[in-house]
């Protein structure tokens, strides 16, 4: 059994650990939630100049050809600083897509300028309220330009592309197509959402410029595929979150005071921070095989990435909103920064898909297997 | 990262596997043993063959094997339907405790029956007035010449009718804090004093008893630990609860209620297309996932030299309420035929109702909910101790209650 990280992941962990404390302490953090700018662009810079857009990207793209396992582990740190850059968009997404279905010719064009961090990629799916499906979609193709409305594109107002789902007449009815976001056909208009410190825009295709990547009417079936490895990454992030929403918590009770003792010693507080840690654990345990699973594209890939995606929405909604409740009033307050954890884990639950869609999935995924 | 044995761990499985093969016990040698009896068998069968007790020294009887050999050989023996266990408290809390405290002779004499199985021990530790708190207890040590009597009484102990041996913590001195004063012995079961009374469970079980103790003597010599000490040597027993690991656990699980939402229906349709019905058997999956996942990690360290610690309390804080859950869905699943438990005609045979009636004392037992999470938060989070009233009250002044 080597259910384990490995040494030189380990090191790459303190390493990223390491950096994000200096580079993303919370002032950071704070300075987009309260500021004009859509991210941190000099967190943004320094990280590309360390290499991790390029974590899984292959050499002969100009990547670093690593495995999954590493960008598990940068994934969980930039969740546990809560860091205000576009990276799920651009890597856990748009890179992945471009891996997924790009051409041989787009995969030059685009994979190297993604490593070397000259574009910010991200990906647009929903148009509206509730669920999307290829039936919903209204973006589509005529007369070989794109037409319609995405909204609340995650980094849609700094990405440099997009990988657009759009309708299709044919094979599963949806395609992917990649949008210069930059062309004069395509409007943007920010949108403000629960969690500033991730810019979000709506983004407006007027007859745009627009490239198939991949099979036209393949698009649903990619989608479902993107989202699974994604779902992996995207857990790790909240991993990364709860494990810092608790030990705030925790830091906080153990300094509080109250009726001539710390709050931390009182049942109430201690069984609600021990529920967090029992969360965090089998979400962490399941973000392992999660992990296992997209290094080595094993076939239990949709059911490991569904198991990894639910206990972690569930694990940081409960630390993030029970942190704030151990604060007591100051963790109500705007100076204090609970609110990043608060806002980071609702936002990261519903960015590619919710609680029950990914329940859904799970059992689907069941279904689909024989595991059970 | 990868679920694979290291070359020697392979070569034990496949040693483990090919043993367990040739010697679990068939139908027709069981046939008509109790289930004592029938524990007895396969425990003797795997003492001669070197294969109890894996990690003891062998001159008590073990195989002088490697935590990670206990942890496969568990898997392995897990696979093959072999007769349950009722060693488990003799050899996982009373023997780690005579090997840390007792005398040569006694090691020499007890542990390789503890072994073989020919001798079953139980755990004299709960009382009335100390559950969770095992060091209010009460019942009585006063020491005569050479000897110990006892008076008072224990309760939930588990085989208490059935065991020749049990390990036992007594109050020697009311008047010192409660911690300090007191002390720890073993005793023969079968010595004059001793009454046993099995108590009655809401599953209809009676796997406990009550033990009264009246004039019960005990030679010193069988005193474990110092006088006074018996808090300590307490720690060693309790320490020793056994890790789960690996074990998925059988009876009411995602399995079981999956397969039932496939079968049963809503509005003339599958359970399982029912959205309601999906959110919760994904939770469980995931708890239950969670749980596996965790082990193969602490599976890891063990087999990189590391001593699992408090964190494995995990296993059973998730488990034991998910198994009442799960059991309290499976016969909302079943609607209107949920309660019957008649095995000639309910649901998997009445497993689901009688999971259903002994969940609350898989809550309780071993470390209730409650104690768990104060592990969790105390041992592994590093969270203060609660206040303690009675600390540094002689234990004849401390406030009592109805107990």
């Amino acid at each position: 059994m080597n259910f384990e990280f490995s040494e030189e992941q380990n090191l790459l962990r303190e390493q990223a650990h390491g950096f994000l404390k200096t580079n993303c302490p919370p002032a950071a953090v704070r300075k987009i939630l309260e500021g004009k700018a859509s991210y941190d662009e000099k967190l943004w810079r320094q990280i590309v100049e360390m290499g991790w857009t390029a974590t899984t990207i292959p050499e002969q793209y100009g990547g670093l050809g690593l495995g999954y396992l590493e960008l598990c582990v940068i994934a969980e740190e930039l969740g546990r600083a809560a860091a205000p850059v576009p990276f799920s968009s651009s890597v856990y997404l748009a890179t992945e897509a471009l891996l997924l279905a790009g051409s041989q010719e787009q995969k030059e064009l685009w994979l190297p300028r993604l490593a070397a961090g000259e574009v910010i990629g991200t990906f647009a799916l929903a148009e509206g309220p509730g669920r999307t499906s290829p039936k919903s979609l209204k973006v589509a193709l005529s007369k070989g330009r794109l037409r319609g409305t995405k909204i609340g594109v995650v980094d849609g107002d700094i990405a440099d592309f997009a990988i657009v789902v759009a309708k299709s007449r044919v094979g599963d009815k949806a395609s992917w197509y990649l949008v210069d976001l930059t062309q004069r056909n395509v409007k943007r208009s920010v949108v403000s959402t629960l969690d500033p410190t991730r810019s979000h825009a709506s983004i407006t295709f007027r007859s745009a410029d627009a490239q198939l990547v991949g099979a036209d009417g393949a698009g649903w079936a990619l989608t479902q595929k993107l989202l699974d490895r994604a779902a992996i990454l995207f857990a790790w992030e909240q991993v990364g979150g709860a494990d810092a929403a608790l030990n705030m918590a925790k830091e906080y009770a153990l300094g509080r005071y109250a009726f001539g003792r710390s709050i931390a010693s009182y049942q109430a507080i201690k069984h609600k921070l021990a529920t967090a840690y029992i969360k965090n654990t089998l979400a962490r345990s399941n973000c392992y095989y999660g992990a296992w699973a997209l290094n080595t594209n094993a076939a239990e890939l949709a059911l490991a990435a569904a198991s990894a995606r639910v206990a972690a929405i569930q694990a940081y909604y409960f630390a993030s909103k029970e942190n704030i409740q151990t604060h007591g009033g100051m963790g109500f307050t705007w100076e204090f920064d609970c609110q990043f954890y608060y806002r980071r884990a609702k936002l990261l639950s519903v960015n590619i898909g919710s609680e029950s869609f990914w329940q859904d999935r799970l059992i689907t995924a069941v279904e689909h297997s024989n595991v059970a | 990262m990868d679920f694979n044995d290291t070359a020697t761990e392979a070569r034990f499985r496949e040693e483990a596997r090919a043993w367990l093969t040739a010697n679990v016990p068939t139908a027709s040698e069981l046939e008509g043993l109790d289930y004592i009896a029938k524990a007895r068998l396969w425990q003797k069968r795997k003492y001669d063959a070197g294969w109890a007790c894996l990690r003891w020294p062998k001159e008590y009887g073990g195989r002088g094997a490697g935590a990670m050999d206990q942890v496969i050989w568990g898997q392995e023996e897990s696979k093959f339907d072999t007769p349950q266990s009722v060693f488990m408290i003799g050899q996982g809390m009373a023997a780690p405790t005579l090997m840390t405290y007792a005398a040569d002779e006694h090691k020499k004499r007890f542990l390789p029956k503890l072994a073989s199985g020919e001798e079953i021990w139980c755990q004299l530790f709960s009382e009335p007035a100390g559950g969770s708190d095992l060091a209010a207890l009460r019942t009585r040590s006063e020491k005569r010449g050479d000897e110990w009597i006892v008076n008072g009484q224990k309760i939930w102990t588990s085989g208490a009718h059935y065991s020749d041996w049990g390990i036992l913590v007594t109050r020697s001195d009311p008047t010192v804090p409660k911690h300090k004063g007191l002390t720890y012995f073993f005793l023969n079961m079968k010595t004059p004093g001793i009454e046993i009374k099995p108590i009655k469970q809401i599953s209809g079980g009676a796997n406990f008893n009550e033990v009264y103790f009246t004039d019960v003597r005990i030679p010193d010599s069988q005193r474990l630990g110092a006088v006074g000490q018996g808090w300590q040597v307490s720690l060693t027993t309790l320490m020793n609860e056994r890790a789960s690991i690996g074990a998925g656990g059988a009876g009411v699980n995602f399995n079981l209620a999956y397969k039932l939402a496939q079968k049963v229906m809503i509005d003339d349709r599958p359970a399982i297309e029912d959205r309601a019905v999906r959110a919760r058997l994904a939770n469980w999956y995931v708890e239950e996932a969670g749980l596996k996942y965790t082990g193969y990690r602490t599976m890891t360290a063990m087999s990189r030299g590391q001593t699992p610690g408090p964190e494995n309390s995990i296993g059973k804080a998730v488990g034991a309420p998910k198994t009442q859950d799960m059991a309290s869905f499976c016969m909302d699943l079943l609607e209107m035929s949920g309660a019957i438990n008649d095995p000639e005609i309910a649901e998997a045979a009445g497993l689901i109702q009688l999971t259903f009636m002994a969940a609350p004392g898989g809550r309780i037992a071993g470390g209730t909910d409650e104690i768990l999470l104060n592990i969790l938060a105390e041992r592994v989070l590093g969270l203060p101790q609660d206040v303690r009233v009675d600390k540094g009250i002689p234990f004849n002044e401390v406030p009592t209650g109805r107990g």
